[in-house]
């Protein structure tokens, strides 16, 4: 369940930017959009989206730099999201997230060398009551052990 | 006649396995025969229990949990010949976890189809709607100030009084926003309405619009919450194909829209007006208040915005009267409060209830202590920015008032429970290490604060001049306290002057003959 983006091409983007510059308050949305198609927001949109909504690449840039989901830069073939907020961290995430780090020689927000696994820290997916929580993908995981948590490693390495 | 079967469909069923099991039904199911229907629900909120499986009987709905994908050729075998079941816990609405709750803004989750706007409306859905067409803007501001309703996003800010100041100003155009930035750790009772009843979330915003005059609303959902997206943005197609969003909503001349938009993982933007800056496409800088966004909101129109708790209660008030609402509660909170249950809790999930049940009465008796079977030593109400409790005080009632009285807020009905494990010390840092990640950076006492914070803690935490120390972080706390824009920066002393205050001994300078012996 790889996600398949495609490479970044500026008719492409142009066409996604048009889609949505019309909508009130668009540049998130646009950022978004961009990420969707391309798996990251591509230096060269910013000044793209900065025409299309009339602001200035410094006003986009700073959007972009602001929010913590938009990638400068691809993530790895998959991306491994723990969670790392209280309701986590009081079920056993901290020896959990240590593990993970162990297992892929990365630590948390760092992508392998071989780009097969990026690594993050997610602050709460809202599945409190089945912590420790993980998403692989976009694939929800709850009640993590240290079970789980290997074969989801094994999962993304692969 | 087939079988019908309900499986949820909610987050945090999936994330242990219920789209598998609900799968294994349908294909155990087909090879055997059998005629079964599976409704995706939303969740009961019973999570050690999910993936929770109910059959319809003519006795109501029977439940089977927590069932796993090896469960299904024995559970079939058990509804088949009508014979006992390991997994069978009775009718699901006796169950005395569920049965001792007062569910009136979650009555329908679990038990409706998300998907269905006729499951919603059979199951007295859009009457709350139907009242305030009749009885038109005034009125419903008399009902929802008289039902005590407060903002149930954690400021507990009179509904009335935010609704009332929209409606009085005056603009060529208004909107109605949703806060459903639920980052709360520990929280997540917004993602479950959303994902299970998420007309309800549309009702309300549709009596608010209704209500102050605004034709357009917006929801904004963090994007940690694929799934709410997804249900919310199902629902408003489908109200919008019932003729309950548009114009001429429920058959009336009154108009109003909505539309999803998603966040983009910045803790910062729960608070509203960062929010809105978020929604106009902006950085999520807080704003400084005045002007309120009841006067100077969203592109600078009137606005009224609430949590998406606060717009789920509403369509009860409407529908069933204030005084119904208000006759739940202590004090000046009225109503109930969906509580959550997480963290380290034997039975974690949602509980509704009146105001007023004590701390400890939901972490020993309904949360059942811990998962670990350890003693509970402390548990944090309120989210990332809430205080932590010791036992000493879980004979506090559940009320905005009574916890303010203890340095504590309740924030958004969110409660971890951390066992004898806990380090009271690591938490203190992580509560500055969170600001400092997730600070929008507008003001001194939160960017700078936050940091220093962190290595304040971790100077005490590698015993280095512990008291000295300890006195700093006080002094730190009081000016990001006093000093910070907004609550991120001005909460998040509760956590680290609560764990000061009731955990010393974590902090306690090491023993001189110790540190001379290392």
């Amino acid at each position: 369940m790889t996600a398949v983006f495609e490479p970044w091409n500026e008719t492409r983007g142009a066409e996604i930017i048009a889609e949505h510059a019309d909508q009130e308050g668009a540049t998130l949305v646009i950022l978004h959009a961009l990420q969707e198609a391309f798996g990251y927001v591509p230096e060269a949109a910013i000044p793209m989206v900065a025409q299309a909504l009339n602001l200035s690449r410094a006003e986009v840039h700073g959007v972009f730099t602001f929010y913590h989901d938009f990638r400068r830069k691809p993530a790895g073939r998959h991306v491994l999201k723990l969670c790392r907020a209280e309701a986590c961290q009081a079920a056993g995430g901290d020896a959990l997230a240590a593990r993970a780090e162990a297992k892929l020689g990365v630590s948390l927000g760092s992508t392998t060398p071989d780009d097969r696994v990026t690594l993050e820290p997610i602050y709460c997916l809202g599945l409190c009551a089945t912590a420790p929580s993980a998403m692989l993908d976009g694939r929800l995981i709850g009640r993590l052990d240290q079970k789980r948590l290997d074969a989801l490693v094994a999962d993304a390495q692969r | 006649m087939s079988m019908r079967l309900f499986v949820s469909r909610d987050a945090g069923a999936i994330a242990v396995g219920a789209d598998e099991v609900a799968l294994a039904l349908k294909q155990a199911a087909a090879t055997r025969g059998v005629a079964i229907e599976i409704v995706r629900t939303g969740s009961r909120g019973m999570y050690w229990l999910e993936p929770l499986v109910e059959v319809a009987t003519p006795q109501g709905r029977i439940a089977f949990g927590p069932v796993t994908e090896a469960d299904v050729p024995s559970l079939l075998d058990a509804l088949a010949s009508n014979t006992p079941h390991l997994l069978r816990l009775g009718a699901t609405e006796e169950i005395p976890w569920l049965k001792r709750q007062t569910r009136l803004t979650f009555a329908r989750c679990g038990v409706i189809d998300p998907r269905s706007l006729d499951d919603y409306r059979a199951h007295g859905g859009y009457k709350g709607l139907e009242r305030a067409l009749s009885l038109g803007p005034d009125a419903i501001l008399n009902e929802v100030t008289a039902s005590g309703l407060r903002g149930r996003g954690g400021a507990g800010f009179p509904t009335g009084i935010k609704w009332k100041t929209v409606a009085q100003a005056g603009a060529d155009r208004k909107f109605i926003v949703c806060n459903a930035d639920e980052g709360d750790s520990g929280t997540f009772a917004d993602r479950m309405i959303m994902e299970g009843d998420p007309f309800l979330v549309i009702e309300g915003m549709t009596i608010a619009g209704l209500t102050v005059g605004a034709t357009k609303g917006y929801i904004y959902i963090r994007s940690e919450y694929p799934h709410a997206v997804e249900a919310m943005n199902a629902a408003i197609g489908a109200a919008k194909r019932g003729g309950y969003l548009g114009d001429q909503i429920g058959g009336s001349t009154t108009s109003f829209d909505l539309e999803v938009r998603v966040g983009a993982g910045a803790y910062v933007c729960g608070e509203e007006t960062s929010l809105l800056e978020s929604l106009e496409g902006r950085r999520g800088i807080v704003r400084a208040k005045p002007p309120l966004p009841a006067h100077h909101g969203l592109f600078g129109k009137p606005t009224v915005i609430n949590n998406v708790l606060s717009f789920a209660a509403v369509p009860f008030i409407l529908a069933e009267g204030a005084k119904a609402y208000a006759d739940f509660g202590m004090g000046r909170s009225r109503g109930t409060m969906p509580i959550q249950l997480a963290g380290n809790v034997r039975y974690g999930g949602l509980f509704e209830t009146a105001f007023g049940v004590t701390l400890g009465e939901l972490v020993d008796d309904i949360g059942g202590g811990t998962l670990t079977g350890r003693p509970v030593r402390a548990v944090q109400v309120g989210g990332p920015l809430g205080a932590y409790f010791p036992r000493a005080l879980f004979d506090t009632p559940f009320d905005y008032e009574a916890f303010a009285a203890r340095d504590g807020l309740i924030g958004h009905g969110g409660i971890v429970v951390f066992d004898d494990s806990v380090d009271m010390r690591r938490q203190a840092r992580f509560a500055m290490e969170f600001c400092a990640i997730e600070s929008c950076g507008k003001c001194t006492p939160c960017r700078i604060g936050s940091t220093r914070g962190v290595e304040t803690i971790e100077k005490i935490i590698n015993g280095e001049r512990v008291s000295e120390n300890l006195a700093l972080v006080e002094d730190l706390c009081n000016t990001m306290k006093f000093g910070s824009l907004c609550a991120l920066g001005g909460f998040t002393p509760y956590p680290v002057l609560s764990a000061l205050k009731h955990f010393r001994e974590d902090f306690a300078p090491i023993p001189t003959t110790l540190q001379a012996a290392e």
